[in-house]
């Protein structure tokens, strides 16, 4: 399929791109381990309950990441040539987005086995973990591609900026649970939230599919409309 | 339709516009199976506009447009799959090397490992990058960037394949050497060149299709061309000190005459000297020098649109 030769050429320039390694992977396992090292007391700074929240930081990046390889591959001739190939908008959506996918999964498998240097402790089952983790890397690679479709390199960093500040809102380096009231509100009407409670639920307290179905089916949900409109993004970039 | 007796390249009436602005305006095109055609204007001229939509790059505000036969709405994909383009900016993956470069495009035409292999490795050759085949790209010199984005537009062995400034900023020897590799597929497939050099255009394309502000100008070969110009001659008269106030009175008796820094060009053969001389004596102008030489297709662009194709 020739949608495989240009993931396969967005996967080489991803991989041999230092920079991108660097923020995607390299920047959350150093987050995980400051934080751990200045963490004292406090439960919530633990290996295991902050542990999603950097992994999700570290989607926030592979965003940006995506976002910034498609804008600016628009913004130059390359782009041009590849439309001139017989590809449709739907293998040029999966061409792009494909590649991030092993590049999430990398990421959360360094940043698990980084944590558990610091006494991680899963109580609850892994896999659940890894469906939740999977989910939202989709999520995210998502947002990267309506983000990168849509906006030019210079205003894709905002874009990551607001993603940031909602994904922190939801709860990446704080229990929203706790702060109650507004914030909770809020932050459950977006995914991110959902992904980093249900994780948490899970980690820490050892919760079960049934305990967490309802904040899976809100990631699902998003995932699913995020993925259309990314490949609407495409197919209205595609059609000048 | 048999893709066999299609014309190469058929337009009717293409037009884009950018909001108000009218970038093509209704040009038609036809152009046959095997022939290097060339499309010639100054910049900003629409030559670019043309080729994107051709290569189903940009939507036609109306009109239409064909590649073999496949209709560039209709049918883009398989347009696409006929034809190439090697864009005016050097397109290039940049993190890859040579050999990753050409099967990508190769790939995405759905060629089989094997002959992109073969096919990469001579191209490789006739382009003199197989030394440098397995370096990153982005290491390359402009020069060589720029015949491995030819020959990227070569090896998914397209039957229509688009040139748009393939020399642009390139040095005079970098230029002449892909001048003889654009030669080399004279006959084999139909080349669309987009130039603003003229000597380019000259000595490569078959048919040459002047293009100005969005509009064909004129059509033809380049004998055809500068034959439109009077009698295809042009007397050149070097007089130092020469004013605006002098060209008038001059173009009073031979209206092509122009001024180009201190030598007066006039296209044609037919001029008396002396009449010059009467004319710009009175003034304190002395002419140092004349001769006569051919028409160049800058001249030809000049008389037709009353601008200087080189800037």
């Amino acid at each position: 399929m020739s949608y495989a030769e240009l993931a396969k050429r967005n996967g080489k320039e991803l991989w041999r791109d230092p920079l991108s390694l660097g923020l995607t992977i390299a920047l959350p396992v150093l987050m995980l381990v400051v934080l751990q090292a200045l963490s004292g007391a406090d439960d919530f700074f633990a290996a295991t309950s902050l542990t999603p929240g950097i992994v999700i930081f570290g989607f926030v990046m592979l965003m940006f990441s995506a976002a910034m390889t498609l804008s600016k591959d628009r913004e130059t001739a390359i782009f041009s040539r590849l439309r001139t190939t017989p590809l449709t908008p739907n293998a040029f959506a999966a061409g792009y987005s494909l590649p991030y996918l092993p590049i999430g999964v990398v990421q959360t498998i360094v940043i698990f086995a980084v944590a558990a240097f610091f006494d991680l402790d899963v109580a609850g089952s892994l896999v659940l973990v890894a469906l939740i983790m999977l989910l939202s890397a989709v999520m995210f690679i998502g947002l990267g591609m309506i983000t990168g479709a849509l906006f030019t390199s210079k205003q894709v960093p905002f874009v990551y900026m607001v993603i940031l500040l909602l994904a922190i809102f939801g709860g990446a380096w704080f229990d929203i649970e706790a702060i109650g009231g507004m914030f909770k509100t809020v932050g459950n009407l977006f995914p991110f939230a959902h992904a980093l409670g249900a994780a948490r639920d899970v980690m820490v307290g050892g919760a079960g599919f049934g305990e967490v179905a309802s904040d899976i089916y809100w990631l699902l949900g998003y995932t699913v409309v995020i993925a259309a409109l990314a490949v609407l993004s495409f197919r209205r970039r595609l059609a000048e | 339709m048999n893709p066999n007796n299609a014309l190469a390249i058929e337009a009717v009436g293409l037009t884009r516009r950018f909001d108000d602005f009218v970038a093509v305006d209704g040009i038609d095109l036809s152009v046959e199976q095997g022939e290097l055609f060339s499309l010639l204007g100054p910049n900003g001229a629409g030559k670019t506009t043309i080729i994107k939509m051709l290569c189903c790059l940009l939507r036609p505000s109306s009109g239409m447009a064909s590649i073999l036969g496949h209709d560039v709405r209709k049918d883009p994909i398989r347009a696409k799959s006929v034809l190439a383009l090697s864009p005016q900016e050097t397109a290039l993956s940049e993190q890859l090397n040579a050999w990753e470069n050409l099967s990508l495009m190769a790939g995405l035409h759905n060629i089989d490992r094997a002959t992109i292999r073969s096919r990469s490795g001579e191209l490789l050759e006739m382009m003199g990058l197989t030394d440098r085949a397995s370096d990153k790209v982005k290491t390359y010199s402009g020069g060589m960037q720029r015949r491995l984005s030819i020959a990227m537009a070569l090896v998914s062995d397209p039957e229509v394949l688009f040139l748009d400034e393939p020399t642009l900023g390139l040095d005079p020897q970098a230029r002449r050497a892909i001048w003889e590799h654009i030669r080399a597929l004279k006959g084999e497939k139909t080349v669309v060149l987009t130039t603003h050099y003229l000597e380019e255009a000259d000595s490569l394309a078959d048919r040459i299709e002047i293009i100005d502000e969005g509009k064909i100008v004129a059509l033809g070969t380049a004998a055809q061309l500068k034959a439109e110009v009077a009698d295809g001659q042009a007397t050149v008269v070097e007089a130092p000190g020469m004013t605006e106030e002098a060209l008038a009175a001059i173009q009073a008796v031979y209206p092509s005459s122009r001024l180009i820094d201190e030598t007066i060009e006039i296209d044609t053969a037919d001029v008396s000297l002396y009449a010059i001389q009467d004319i710009l004596r009175p003034r304190g102008i002395e002419v140092r020098s004349s001769h006569q030489r051919e028409v160049t297709l800058d001249d030809v662009f000049l008389e037709l649109t009353g601008k200087q194709l080189r800037e």
